[in-house]
């Protein structure tokens, strides 16, 4: 541990004494991060007590009420939180994916405004990306923004708003030239409660319903809320889909989500049964259950050798741009291999005869398809390797 | 595509005509959503009998046309490309060739008629968890002074809600895990002891459990011969299997024609998605998995006619192969149409769901790649 001088280890110290203080133990291994209702009791004050300290955006500067701690006080923030079970209760696309960017491109004033209710976890973040015509090709959207001297006029549709229906805000990108792609975009904000915003879950192959579509019919978007230079929207918006992969793909995104529950070979044991040695007896699957969790392990160990590269100063590692793929992968062949050991008490849709955890996995199967697709999918992502990683060209 | 004679082609035509007219998918989908009782459509399924498709494989002595398997899977086929819910396979396919192979001339007189009609559906009620094993049949089967007493639990059992006779595999001896000792049993659904309770899957269909509390039964009931039952019981299966094998075939190609429609049609980047080579080769991936999948299954409904003495390994091969390139059809599917694939307003969720069941039902993939290697001596 190369990098513990005295002083990081002082701040170990603090950490375990200020959370012992203020860490409601009823709150041991609860997520706050993605629930939609307001919290109330314990997870109140939970909420309240790491907003107001900042250590819910730990890294975040002082001044918009961040935690101002270098990456390795964060760390080990991060290691004395799970010792004790505690999660990070602040959490959304505010903090993964557009905090970090307003920090990076917005101007004073913005950054002012928009930091400190994230970093407290009182405003709701959603993302306008996404148009019917413009998915994959996202710089082909059309949402159009006008210039009406004091504020834009916006018109069109955005589709996969995650959490639009509770949204309070969003950051979105829009069409201000159309005479240029990619420097024809803007990258505006807009208050969700907006004349003119109707928002239409979409309800998914799982049952649930986390995206929405968000129809935008003349609303009223003003100047001050321009990030960055009219029609520089584009590099912001890159940027911040940066962000959001590193959020999807880590331990603790999408993957991780996808892959919570018992551990296979376990779950295998219980519903196929064991050989006469105590192994799987079905021998087929048993050896597709062992390439899982070797390429789980190559996954993990992955993870851990890009971030100690990238704390070695030696920038972000070549590894970074295989984590989302490799990790969805993982993610989804998890579930189908869950799935397919449970054999038909795994394919339970809801009423009687399924315990909570059967019915949960199903869901968790479809949803989890999601992962190749969101977030720039699975074919986008080989193209960034192949072009930018290995230098290929599209043929001439 | 198998050589086949008029009669098949012009069943084969009625059926696709049929479908296309009076079941698509959306029919398939206004059932689950309306949560139908049964998992299916009773006006519907009479539409098929009247057609004939419940007698194909039952004699023309009992009210059926006896075309045969591969006639039969020709229909089957037609059903899985539009999500068809019906009791085609778990009752006009699987209890009808077990009764046509094991009846007594009464059981055959008593229900093979009715089967042929659609006014009686009958199921098999084979297995006792969640995972596909005959011979672990525990279900207790007593001798009684008249005949057997009856008393145990059934699973995931097809149509199990709709079922007006379940062919019970029982044991009167020995232990589970043996073949030796398994007894069929013909249960009428109104037998007093018998319950059912649905069990709601993520296909939508009209699955049961049943539980047999002291069921009382003649030694008429008994269906073959008793201890004896795991032979008719396996002819059987396998028959149901390769009906499911046509079924994911037929599925199969509607969902990679639904998406080569897309690839042909979505533009990103100013051109069709379908011009993109990564996409074009997985394309022709799937269409090759198809091919050879379509292969597989007209081999093993071809041995059932021949009672080719291969026929248990034709069948393994078909179910399995079909299992393989059905996930990989509706994964592609899902992820080739992207955002759009994952709404529920759109048909690929309910071919992966539908998938995912048809592969549990009646041994997995993996269950029937092991078993077609044991058979080979590997």
């Amino acid at each position: 541990m190369p990098d513990f001088g005295g002083e990081p280890e002082a701040f170990r110290v603090e950490a375990r004494e200020w959370l012992a203080e203020n860490f409601p133990p009823s709150m041991k291994n609860v997520d706050l991060a993605m629930t939609v209702d307001a919290p109330t009791g314990d997870a109140k004050l939970w909420k309240e007590r790491m907003g107001a300290k900042g250590w819910g955006t730990p890294t975040w500067p002082k001044v918009y009420g961040g935690g101002g701690l270098t990456p390795a006080e964060a760390r080990m923030l991060q290691q004395e939180m799970a010792r004790i079970g505690a999660r990070n209760p602040i959490g959304g696309m505010g903090v993964m994916m557009f905090g970090p960017t307003l920090l990076e491109y917005g101007s004073e004033e913005q950054k002012q405004r928009h930091i400190p209710p994230i970093v407290r976890g009182e405003i709701r973040w959603c993302q306008g990306y996404s148009e019917p015509g413009a998915g994959s090709d996202l710089a082909a959207l059309q949402t159009k923004a006008e210039d009406k001297g004091d504020h834009f006029l916006v018109n069109g549709q955005k589709v996969w708003t995650s959490g639009a229906q509770y949204a309070d805000w969003c950051f979105c990108l829009v069409r201000t030239d159309p005479n240029h792609k990619h420097e024809g975009i803007s990258f505006v904000l807009f208050d969700m409660k907006t004349p003119g915003i109707e928002v239409r879950p979409i309800k998914l192959i799982n049952g649930y319903s986390p995206f929405c579509e968000t129809f935008l019919t003349d609303v009223k978007v003003p100047k001050e809320n321009l990030v960055g230079p009219l029609n520089g929207g584009w590099t912001i918006g890159k940027r911040l889909l940066q962000h959001e992969r590193n959020s999807l793909s880590g331990g603790g995104g999408s993957a991780g989500r996808f892959a919570a529950g018992k551990p296979l070979d376990q779950l295998a044991k219980e519903y196929v049964g064991v050989d006469e040695e105590g192994r799987v007896a079905d021998p087929d699957l048993r050896t597709r259950i062992i390439r899982h969790q070797m390429e789980t392990k190559a996954f993990m160990l992955t993870l851990m050798r890009a971030a100690a590269e990238s704390k070695g100063n030696q920038g972000p590692s070549n590894a970074t741009s295989i984590m989302k793929n490799a990790g969805s992968k993982v993610g989804q062949d998890r579930a189908e291999l869950a799935v397919e050991i449970m054999g038909s008490q795994g394919l339970g849709w809801e009423g009687p005869g399924f315990e909570a955890a059967e019915l949960e996995q199903v869901r968790n199967w479809l949803g989890g398809k999601a992962t190749t697709i969101y977030g720039g999918s699975a074919e986008i992502q080989n193209n960034i390797i192949a072009k930018r990683i290995l230098g290929l060209l599209d043929h001439q | 595509m198998a050589v086949l004679n008029e009669e098949q082609t012009m069943l084969r035509d009625s059926a696709r005509d049929w479908v296309r007219e009076k079941a698509p998918v959306g029919a398939f989908r206004r059932m689950r959503d309306t949560a139908a009782p049964l998992g299916y459509d009773p006006a519907a399924f009479a539409e098929m009998a009247q057609m004939g498709w419940a007698g194909v494989v039952i004699p023309e002595a009992f009210g059926g046309s006896e075309f045969g398997y591969l006639s039969l899977g020709l229909v089957l086929e037609e059903m899985g490309r539009t999500l068809v819910a019906s009791p085609l396979i778990a009752s006009s396919l699987a209890a009808a060739s077990a009764l046509v192979m094991g009846g007594s001339e009464t059981q055959k007189s008593e229900w093979l008629p009715k089967i042929a009609m659609g006014e009686a559906v009958a199921t098999l009620a084979v297995d006792e968890g969640p995972r596909h094993d005959p011979l672990r049949t525990a279900l207790k089967a007593e001798k009684t002074g008249a005949g057997y007493k009856l008393t145990g639990a059934k699973t995931f059992v097809l149509e199990g809600m709709a079922a007006d006779l379940f062919i019970v595999a029982a044991r009167t001896s020995g232990q589970p895990g043996e073949a030796k000792g398994i007894t069929l049993f013909l249960v009428p659904a109104d037998a007093k002891g018998l319950s059912r309770e649905q069990r709601h899957l993520a296909d939508s269909r009209g699955y049961a459990a049943l539980n047999l509390d002291e069921v009382e039964l003649g030694s008429n009931a008994v269906l073959g011969e008793a201890d004896n039952g795991a032979d008719l019981l396996e002819k059987t299966l396998d028959r149901a299997r390769v009906g499911l094998a046509a079924e994911m075939l037929g599925m199969s190609v509607q969902a990679f024609e639904t998406t080569l429609d897309y690839l042909k049609t979505r533009v990103q980047f100013g051109q069709t998605i379908g011009s993109f080579q990564a996409l074009q080769h997985r394309a022709a991936k799937m269409f090759t998995e198809l091919e050879l999948t379509r292969s597989c299954v007209e081999a093993a409904l071809t041995a059932i006619d021949n009672d080719a003495a291969d026929t248990p390994q034709a069948v393994a091969l078909a179910k399995a192969a079909a299992g393989d390139t059905l996930h990989l059809v509706s994964r592609e599917m899902v992820q080739m149409h992207g955002g759009i694939g994952m709404t529920d307003a759109h048909d690929a969720g309910l071919y992966m769901k539908r998938a995912r069941a048809l592969e549990a039902t009646y041994g997995s993939t993996a269950w029937h790649r092991d078993r077609w290697g044991r058979m080979a001596g590997y």
